[in-house]
């Protein structure tokens, strides 16, 4: 079953006239997106369009493929075909001169110059335990924009400040609580003042207590206009969050639209089916 | 049976053993330096995702970890000048031999000590634009380097008494001028009591400092 549910607004309104103004507004665009690990075809297709400034919740079940997309957005993952454009830029370069096969290569240089734009947080916060909160943070600007030192340590400090964590500057990561930990994972990434902030279920391995910290400060950035798109099981999170829900099920965009119209009057099947084992799990 | 112990012999030619004590100390560090630099480079083929990389470092620690060190010794002394055209001197094949067996064993400390790493920290690093080469130097080594430090001791001291077997390709390190001495004197107790003597005393010093820096590290975690 190929399906593409095409995602952009663009679609919707007339593509002449609201071409021009919608096209320099797109921070990211996915083209045909696919991704295979071996035999195993997870992402089969994607199509989707992130406006800057937008804030779009990515959900679905388990092995849905939502996070290997997430994960493709900053090449986590490479994407075994189509294209992904950042700014009106071509990420990577075709493989086949007479472009038969999807795929794409990438220059190590080039990814990493993407990924210091898209920034990422994880599940497992992905912390550096040898080293303290500040020079977590600090890392990316010393090594990758090649900041100065003091700078860096004022702009980690600021950062650090701005999601609570100003007290444990030089603590280190195994000190903290899971919800301090993903705090700093935050603030290492947004230090890098990246385009784009990716969250791939960042309460998921929390305690239920801790959850309520960390979901404050994304929402804090959704206030400031970060764009952003947050894979998550939290559905009344997503609903207060999004800009745009989309639905992902065998690896395609399901079902797409405003958190009110996705989550509250879906359209599909699918989208309902999942939507109340949500609820039966709540009740 | 009845013998009577005289060490005049070792005291009359203790300069000659210190002679060979330094060629014994170059050649121990010259192959650790040089086997740990190698080791590092061909563990980083071994965790490459290039499977050709791979295979290649596969089969160079296999071969230098199964066969015997004498055999390497005697092979790149003997065999190796003939494939390249060229004699080596005794100290060098012995260097070359040493730096490429202890390669291997090192290139297996290091390899373990970076798969140590949990894959999250690589992912941590990669997201905010870090290189595979930044990531190396800055996440993964400063905290193996710890782990792997006992690992390197035993392997350094290993080494420093393996040089003694560099003695049967006429290298003049302080085994070769014990032996010397023996067969010129008939001695060989005496003169091989002090030769243990002399490695115990070259050799302790690293493997105390190094259990004394382990405790440090320890306890600052």
């Amino acid at each position: 079953m190929i399906e593409n549910v095409t995602t952009t607004m663009s679609a919707v309104a007339p593509a002449v006239a609201a071409g021009a103004a919608n096209t320099s507004d797109v921070v990211i665009r996915i083209r045909n997106l696919h991704k295979r690990f071996g035999d195993l075809h997870v992402v089969k297709g994607v199509d989707l369009d992130v406006r800057r400034g937008e804030r779009i919740a990515i959900i679905g079940a388990s092995g849905s493929g939502k996070s290997t997309i997430l994960r493709c957005l900053n090449f986590m993952e490479l994407p075994s075909e189509g294209t992904i454009e950042l700014d009106g830029k071509a990420i990577g370069r075709q493989a086949s001169a007479n472009g038969a096969s999807g795929e794409r290569f990438y220059s190590e240089a080039e990814l990493c110059e993407i990924r210091a734009r898209v920034g990422m947080v994880f599940q497992q916060f992905n912390l550096f335990p040898h080293m303290t909160v500040r020079a977590n943070v600090m890392e990316g600007l010393i090594t990758v924009k090649r900041i100065a030192k003091h700078a860096a340590r004022e702009r980690a400090t600021a950062q650090l400040a701005k999601v609570g964590l100003q007290d444990k500057l030089d603590a280190y990561p195994a000190k903290l609580s899971g919800g301090q930990q993903q705090r700093v994972a935050i603030a290492r990434a947004l230090a890098m003042d990246p385009e784009v902030l990716l969250f791939d279920e960042p309460t998921s391995s929390l305690d239920p207590e801790l959850v309520g910290e960390v979901l404050r400060v994304i929402r804090a950035l959704a206030d400031e206009g970060r764009t952003m798109l947050l894979v998550t099981h939290e559905l009344g999170f997503a609903y207060h969050f999004a800009d745009r829900v989309v639905f992902i099920a065998d690896g395609i965009v399901h079902e797409t639209g405003t958190a009110d119209e996705v989550l509250k009057h879906p359209k599909r099947e699918r989208t309902q089916q999942f939507l109340a084992r949500f609820v039966e799990r709540a009740l | 049976m009845k013998y009577t112990w005289d060490f005049a012999v070792v005291r009359d030619n203790f300069p000659l053993l210190l002679r060979g004590v330094s060629v014994t100390v170059e050649l121990w560090l010259v192959a650790f330096a040089l086997g740990l630099a190698l080791g590092f480079a061909i563990s980083l083929a071994r965790v490459s995702r290039r499977p050709s990389l791979n295979a290649l470092a596969i089969g160079y620690v296999e071969v230098f970890r199964n066969t015997p060190v004498l055999v390497q010794l005697i092979w790149f002394y003997y065999a190796f000048p003939i494939m390249l055209g060229a004699q080596l001197t005794p100290f060098v094949a012995a260097a070359l031999a040493l730096t490429l067996n202890t390669s291997a064993y090192c290139a297996e400390i290091f390899r373990g000590g970076i798969v140590s790493i949990a894959r999250g920290q690589w992912e941590g690093a990669k997201a905010i634009g870090m290189t595979r080469a930044m990531t190396m130097r800055r996440i993964v080594l400063p905290q193996v380097m710890k782990r792997m430090l006992p690992a390197f001791t035993n392997r350094a001291i290993e080494l420093a008494k393996v040089t003694s077997l560099a003695s049967l390709l006429a290298v003049n390190e302080v085994m070769y001028e014990g032996r010397l001495l023996s067969s010129t004197y008939y001695r060989p107790l005496e003169i091989l009591t002090v030769v243990a003597l002399i490695y115990l005393v070259l050799i302790y010093p690293g493997s105390y400092l190094s259990a004394r820096l382990e405790r440090r590290l320890a306890a600052r975690d």
